[in-house]
């Protein structure tokens, strides 16, 4: 399987990550020499083996559905960019 | 006293219980020593005013009586974990200016057990990289040299600061991170001691996230007995961490008796590399005849799937930071790119992720973004996370079998110079993982041990695997190795 420009083009579009055009063909190649890598997957039996979701047998804690955590307002919006009136602020999204 | 801060953790906290000095001293020592290693470029963020405060508050909890386990000991923190109102970048561009109202679960029990911060340690940018060579803070370079040779040297990544900070004496110890080898690696490359404990050991809470099936913290110190000392401390359970093991932390340093009589060694065939260098292959045949004189039994041993762990996890890793680094989108905290007029949102998202991310963490997001996409989610990620099964398997096949640990080298050569893997492709960096990675696709603790030098002297070290939980036991195995081997060079002080 090898990638060429588009799919990169369409990868990095994916990943919202803004790649220039004249980068697309060395990301490809880049892309094609780790996959390549990976390829040696195909080479293992995984019939009837369950891929792995968790690697050490536990079951997820539970608790009670409560609010324990909030009125931090202030807190959640320091770090940000740009905060207005307690909000975050962004672009506008829609006309 | 002088030169405090080349002591250790056990050495300095025996020193302060007894009077003889005080965490305001140990602490001057440290900073002096950072002041004057510039050079190295450890350190990302020093925070002196803290430090000296919490040495002055440790002061007055030891005259008192009541000094916790680490009380008065000078440390480094890694770039990755949360520090409260102190600057947490994870060594990238995107997270600049970036302080955090909360402290991480880890450093937490660090502060609770009296230690002293000493600032935050550079590493590779989001913790992706085998040489410290991704972090936007720049390169750190490795107090250790080949020989008479000026050449700059990795201490090895991504806990490369932590690495460097501890060999070169500008802390007692230091917290590190491991993914793929992120503490062993280093540890190896610079003479000092890296565990990563199984995983669930440590609570992630506060940690920048990588690849959260994989992550976990653990100490990076200057002996086996103070690696068992600082993980007990930074270890326990944490309901903000789902994935915290609910587990009695037991007395580390109580279970070092260097006693290893009866247990059994495992020496996994699949661990010897075409061109490994005959230095591994003689420091592990050593290590392996150290632990035999120690009465350990070294039993011969094959893990098939190892060949597959490196592929398996340049799927899994990349998939989980992929989901992971989604959360900087220039909205709720870091860098946001300037925007021409008439940009929207998309545009805020592709501009401040392009100048955020440098370009390893890009390239891993997109391949990581690629194996989870539509059409390709069962051929790579489901076959990988399959394949992760089969490593997992192989190692509960050996330990069902009567093996204790597993002994192998923790790296394939010794540090490499900076710059010199410039021109390489990606996949040959990430060879450099190739002894660790199975370890965190298992969960299993693994520790690095330094136990000799190559022929320009340099550090080498070797890894001991150990059972799920049974750190405890996994330490006392490194503690006689450790002893047999006899590792004291230091690195000569040029910077």
């Amino acid at each position: 399987m090898s990638i060429d420009k588009d799919t990169a083009a369409r990868v990095a579009k994916l990943a919202r990550i803004k790649v220039e055009a004249e980068a697309l063909p060395a990301l490809a190649a880049e892309f094609n020499t780790i996959l390549g890598f990976i390829e040696q997957l195909n080479e293992v039996d995984v019939e009837g083996i369950e891929p792995m979701t968790s690697v050490t047998p536990q079951r997820l804690k539970r608790r009670q559905d409560v609010v324990n955590d909030g009125n931090q307002q202030p807190k959640v919006l320091a770090n940000a960019p740009d905060a207005r009136e307690g909000f975050f602020a962004v672009p506008k999204v829609m006309e | 006293m002088s030169d405090l801060n080349k002591l250790g953790l056990a050495e300095a906290r025996d020193l302060l219980r007894k009077g003889e000095t005080s965490s305001v001293e140990l602490t001057q020592a440290c900073l002096t020593a950072i002041d004057a290693a510039g050079a190295l470029n450890a350190f990302a963020h020093k925070t002196p005013e803290i430090a000296l405060q919490r040495a002055s508050a440790a002061d007055l909890r030891l005259k008192a009586g009541d000094a916790p386990a680490m009380c008065g000991l000078p440390i480094g923190i890694k770039d990755l974990f949360c520090t409260k109102g102190v600057d947490t970048q994870a060594g990238s561009r995107i997270l600049q200016g970036f302080k955090p109202e909360y402290e991480s679960t880890v450093s937490q029990n660090l502060i609770d057990s009296g230690s002293v911060m000493l600032g935050k340690l550079n590493m590779d940018e989001f913790a992706m990289g085998s040489s410290n060579e991704t972090s936007v803070y720049g390169d750190v370079v490795s107090p250790w040299r080949r020989g008479d040779d000026t050449a700059a040297l990795t201490p090895g990544g991504s806990s490369g600061g932590s690495a460097a900070a501890v060999a070169a004496d500008l802390c007692l110890a230091a917290t590190g991170t491991d993914t793929g080898g992120s503490i062993r690696q280093p540890a190896a490359f610079t003479g000092t001691v890296g565990i990563k404990p199984t995983y669930g050991r440590c609570s992630r809470w506060g940690v920048v996230a990588f690849a959260s099936s994989l992550d976990q913290a653990g100490p990076m110190t200057k002996s086996v007995r103070d690696a068992a000392i600082m993980l007990e401390v930074m270890a326990g359970h944490d309901a903000k961490d789902s994935t915290s093991a609910d587990l009695a932390v037991p007395n580390f340093e109580a279970m070092l008796s260097g006693d290893t009589r009866g247990k059994k060694i495992g020496i996994p065939k699949e661990y010897r590399m075409d061109g490994m260098p005959a230095a591994i292959e003689t420091l592990w045949a050593d290590g392996a005849a150290m632990l035999k004189d120690a009465g350990a039994e070294i039993v011969d041993i094959s893990l098939p799937h190892t060949k597959y762990a490196l592929p398996a996890y340049y799927v899994i890793a990349p998939a989980e930071a992929s989901s992971n680094l989604a959360r900087y989108d220039g909205v709720r905290y870091g860098h946001r790119a300037k925007l021409e007029a008439g940009d929207g949102i998309t545009e805020m998202y592709e501009k401040t992720r392009a100048e955020g991310f440098g370009p390893e963490v890009q390239r891993r997001v997109m391949v990581g973004t690629y194996v989870l996409s539509a059409g390709f989610y069962d051929a790579y990620y489901n076959r990988a996370r399959r394949v992760r099964t089969l490593i997992k398997k192989d190692f509960e096949d050996v330990f069902a079998a009567g093996i204790d640990a597993i002994l192998t080298p923790a790296t394939p050569s010794a540090a490499f110079g900076l710059g010199e893997m410039i021109d390489a492709d990606p996949v040959q960096m990430y060879l450099n993982d190739v002894f660790t990675v199975t370890v965190n696709l298992a969960g299993l603790p693994g520790i690095s041990v330094p136990t000799g030098l190559d022929a320009q002297g340099l550090p080498l070290g070797l890894q001991l695997i150990g059972k799920p939980w049974e750190e405890g036991d996994l330490l006392n195995t490194a503690y006689a190795l450790e002893t047999a081997a006899g590792f004291v060079a230091k690195p000569g002080k040029w910077w």
